[in-house]
Formats: C-alpha cells, structure tokens, sequence
C-alpha cells in the first residue's frame, strides 16, 4: 500500500530517542508519589510503575503549578510508529481533537529542523508578482481557523483478528488549524487566471512535491502555522503546512517552501508512481484527491473486553466530500441496521463522533459501522470496492465498512476479509 | 545550450504573462479588504532561479548536462545498489526494475511510471536517501538513462538529455485515467 524504504541511518536516532523518551517517562513516574488521582481514597494500589504503592492522596501534598501540563501517569496513549509513518490511537481518544502529540505522522525523508526565522515561502510562475513571505508576513494576514481532519490516503490494514483501530486506519487524525487562506496570498501574488495547477514543495530532505489544481487553492485551501492553539508541530509541518480539507494527506504537503503556479500538473513521483491506485482493467487512476466517507467503531474494539448487558457503542465517522448525514449501525453482522447518534458539532470534512446505545445478550455477533455523507455517498464493504475496483484494486482510497466480532467471553476480534 | 535556452524560455513567460495581465483580474476582491496588503516581498529572478527546481513532463526546467546508461550502471552500483540492489530487479520493496510482460507485482519504472521526466526529477530532489540533493545534473543524467535501460525502454547507448528525455514515451502512460469518483450513491 505504501512505499517501504531501508533507513538504515534513520533507524538508530529513532531507538535512541524511544530510549531517551521511555528514561524520561520513567523518571517522571519516579517522582509521581505526588500524583494527583486516585482510584480510591486511602487505598493502596499499584501505581502505572507497576508496584510502587502510593499513599492517601488526601495527606500528601500534591504538585505545584508548572510550566507545562502533564498526562497522568496512568494515561500512556501512545502512537504506533513504523519506518515510514505513526498511527493515531483512535480507541484511546474521546471527541474529534486529535492531542496534537498524537496526530498521525507520515514523511518522505524524517521531520526537518525548521528555524521560523530563516522560514520563506516562495510563491511564483503564472502570477503577477511573484513574492516571498516570512512566517512572520504569513501571520499578518487575515487567519482562520478551521477544525477538519487530515487523513492518509493509504490508511487501510487488514490480515488478522488482532488488530486495533489505530492498526486499521489509524493514519486520519483532527486538529483545528489556523493561519491564511491560500486564496488571500493568491490575491497578493495575483495568480494568472489561465494558471489551472499549482505545485506545492516541501523543504524536507524528500523536497517532496505534488500538484494541485487551482481551483482548490481559491476555495479552501490554508497556509496553517497553528494547530490546536499552539504553533503546528514539526512533525505535522513547523512552521507552515498547506492544509486541503476533505483531500487525501499527501497532498497537504508539509513544511512548505514553494507555490509555482502553472497550466499544467507536473506529473510528480509522489502522484504518479504512488498515490495512484490501480481499479479495473489495468487503468490506473491519478489525482484521486477526495476521502471518500468512513466510519470506524472504537468502542468496542481490540483489544477491549465487553461483559454481557449495556454497552454504548462509540466511534467516528468523517467524509472528505462534506458533513456526516448519519451512520447506520448493525449489531447482527449486518441483517438489519439503526441509525446512531450523532455528536455535534457535525462539521464539513471533519471526524464526527457516533453514539449506539446497545444491549448484548452476550451471544456471539458482529457489530459494524457505515458512514453516510451529505452527498449520499455510503460507505462500502469491501466486496464492493473489489467489485467496482477489481481484484488488482490498489491500497489508497481504500475505506471499507469494518466489522468487529463479539465473542461469547466478551472478547472483540477484528474481522479480516480476504481481498486478493 | 540548454541553459540559453531555458533563459530565452522564461523571458517569453514573463512577457506573455505580462500582457495577459493587462485583460485579465484573478478573483473579486473581498468586501473591506484592501486590494493588496502589501506584507511580504517582491522575489527576484535569483531568488525564484536558486529554489525552482520543477520539472514539467514537457521537460520544461530540465537542466543543461547529459548522460548515457553505462556512466549511469557504475554510479547506481556506487550510491544506489545498497537499497535497490544490484541490478534494481531483486525482489525487494524499491525494486526499480521490472517490464510490463515481467509477472512482478510491484510497481517499477518500467511497468508503472508514465513519465520518464518524474525519474529525473525524483531522483535529483530525494536521491540518494542517504544523500539527498548531492548529485550532480549529469549523475542524475546517467542514473535515468541507466534505469530506463534496465527497464527496456532506451538503448544503453543513448546519451540522454534535456531534449530527449521528454520525449521518450513510457510503457505505464496509457493506463492512466483521472479520478472519476464524484461521491453520491455509487461506489467506484
């Protein structure tokens, strides 16, 4: 589904600073005899360290004000890295914002070190006057926020029952970002109107590019420096990212560097050798720029356990095309289907939470999501997608209806459906 | 050569551009908003030379230089072969190297890139991945010509360069369609 490559000289940072990272959190908890939650007053328990009692949170003063906030130490979300990117826990999450230490991460050469001083952001071609801004222009412009997810198009996993939520497509994650709308700087530079594409370039080490059509800059595009009421993250592009709401994550190329307006699509590695998808007889479909709608059921899911009786079945579901009209649950592994309850706010091109509230009898069964949008799309099953793709179907855009089995022990499987 | 070329190119741009921007507005102003807000600058030709680095499939910013495949083999050997093997056709996740009658599933140069412009281009901003951006124009020459070799698609003795490498036509371009989801009540 996605490239692999051999980082050899990427690999040893990494465990070092996993190493570095587990020593820090391990001295923290050395020095959290003061932590401020207890499951119960005056009971002794084991803390996150394992065996370390603690006492009576009631008689022991507990931490001063900080600088910075902390998790508990018995809270330890963590996002699941490979080589090439790092997955969202979306069965530890509640509501639609992502912690931004959280958000899913996916580079072409590692995350560059940035200064917001040196930062510019070249915008040229088919323009009247090609310009360069600073970090600090960017933010004199008129800024909007505006909360939507970003999701990778490669972001279905499949193959076995023990797989969790953030395994299946935990690459889709949600912020609120701030900064220009592209269309404002468009003005400025005044973009030719024969100009149909644009390029964006990042300035990490893959200077990794993609084509854009114009069209999409004038409507809602984003220059984004904020993320979550701070500035973005390098990992999600620090200083400034464009951000394409509802469009698949590559797109929204990060630590961006250069604009270059243009009558034509330049045909990049990243929009031709990947993020193309091959569908029914050998054509190979290119600019698949829209998510398609989803869902994912997070609650419950591997590997939680269920007990027999009331359960609130919980999850997300967003569409790139615009608002979650509903989402259809089944409880009978697909035989019949009610509609969940939505949580506001119900926003275009945003995760959206769903509520079923349910009662098991504890016999075995499946459970599922389906996702429908305002423009009537509904999520398919698999069976579906190979049905309308062909069996050579290709990994991106991949978003079926996903399954997960109840087991009469409370047990909850992920259901794997063979594809190939 | 290629640079004059590429010079006179981008003069004509300019002029073109210059005129049409006489008859032409972008898009309506936003109500209260000024017409220009004035913050940022004015990039000079320099500027936009030392960053712009794209290449059109039309070779439109491909740079002065050649090179031919068998210059290319022994720097792929050099700088590549660590990742992509030998020969670019061992069965590992870079495989380079594979032909459209090659019953390889992956995805090559050879079976699914559909310009041989994007080799070039990928190659000079992100190749080596150890290294990236230390090539020079005519290594990146040399690595093109030497993989579109392996791959079938040019003579090892081709000397490629700016003029003929966007003409040469690659095996995958005819499978390539747009997107034709558009949402709604179907599934495709």
């Amino acid at each position: 589904m996605m490239e692999d490559k051999n980082k050899p000289a990427k690999k040893i940072p990494r465990r070092t600073m996993l190493r570095a990272a587990a020593v820090s959190a391990a001295a923290a908890l050395m020095g959290a005899a003061r932590v401020q939650r207890a499951p119960g007053a005056g009971v002794l328990t084991d803390t996150a360290m394992g065996k370390t009692p603690y006492a009576d949170p009631t008689r022991i003063t507990g931490t001063l004000p900080g600088k910075l906030g902390t998790r508990s130490p018995f809270e330890q979300p963590e996002k699941k890295p490979s080589d090439i990117s790092s997955r969202t826990p979306l069965q530890e999450l509640y509501g639609i914002i992502t912690p931004s230490d959280l958000h899913f991460e996916r580079s072409h050469a590692g995350v560059p070190l940035i200064h917001p001083d040196k930062y510019e952001l070249l915008i040229h071609g088919m323009v009247e006057r090609p310009m360069i801004f600073t970090l600090r222009d960017l933010k004199r412009f008129p800024a909007v926020s505006r909360i939507a997810f970003i999701e990778c198009s490669g972001n279905f996993r499949s193959g076995k029952e023990t797989m969790t939520p953030q395994e299946i497509c935990g690459l889709t994650s949600q912020s609120e970002w701030t900064g220009v709308m592209l269309s404002t700087l468009f003005r400025e530079v005044g973009v030719h109107p024969k100009a149909t594409w644009f390029l964006a370039e990042g300035s990490d080490a893959a200077v990794m590019t993609r084509s854009i059509p114009v069209e999409k800059g004038w409507k809602d595009a984003m220059i984004a420096y904020g993320q979550n009421g701070e500035a973005i993250r390098p990992e999600q592009g620090y200083p400034a990212r464009l951000f394409l709401p509802g469009w698949e994550g590559n797109t929204n190329v990060k630590w961006i560097r250069r604009i270059e307006l243009s009558d034509q699509p330049f045909m990049t590695r990243e929009e031709t050798s990947k993020y193309t998808e091959t569908i029914r007889d050998h054509k190979i479909r290119q600019f698949s720029f829209d998510m398609d709608a989803r869902s994912i059921i997070t609650y419950p899911s591997f590997p939680q356990q269920v007990e027999k009786g009331w359960i609130e079945i919980r999850g997300i579901a967003w569409s790139g095309r615009g608002k979650i009209d509903s989402v259809d649950i089944s409880t009978d592994a697909g035989k019949h289907w009610a509609k969940a309850v939505l949580q506001e706010p119900v926003m275009d091109k945003a995760h959206t939470c769903f509520r079923y509230l349910w009662y098991w009898d504890g016999k075995p069964t499946e459970i599922m999501s389906l996702a429908v949008d305002d423009t009537g799309y509904r999520q398919p099953t698999l069976k579906q997608l190979v049905e309308a793709r062909g069996t050579d179907m290709g990994g991106y855009h991949v978003n079926p209806v996903t399954a997960w089995v109840l087991k009469a022990d409370g047990t909850v499987l992920f259901k794997p459906e063979k594809w190939k | 050569m290629q640079i004059k070329h590429a010079g006179c190119y981008r003069v004509a741009v300019v002029m073109v551009l210059g005129m049409l921007a006489c008859h032409t507005n972008t898009r309506p102003p936003v109500p209260g908003w000024p017409e220009h807000f004035g913050f940022g600058k004015t990039a000079t030709a320099r500027q936009i030379d030392s960053l712009n680095i794209s290449i059109a499939p039309d070779g439109k910013g491909l740079p002065a230089g050649s090179g031919n495949a068998v210059a290319g083999k022994a720097i792929y050997l050099a700088k590549c072969a660590a990742c992509h093997g030998e020969t670019g056709a061992e069965p590992t996740p870079n495989r380079l190297v594979a032909t459209l009658h090659d019953t390889a599933r992956t995805k090559t140069i050879g079976n699914y890139w559909p310009y041989a412009t994007t080799v070039f281009d990928y190659i000079r901003r992100a190749m080596p991945f150890n290294a990236p951006g230390s090539l020079t124009d005519e290594e990146v020459y040399s690595l093109t010509a030497f993989l579109l070799y392996r791959n079938e698609i040019i003579s090892d003795t081709l000397q490629l360069n700016a003029v003929n490498l966007p003409l040469i036509e690659m095996p995958a371009r005819k499978y390539y369609v747009n997107d034709d989801r558009h949402g709604g009540n179907e599934v495709k």
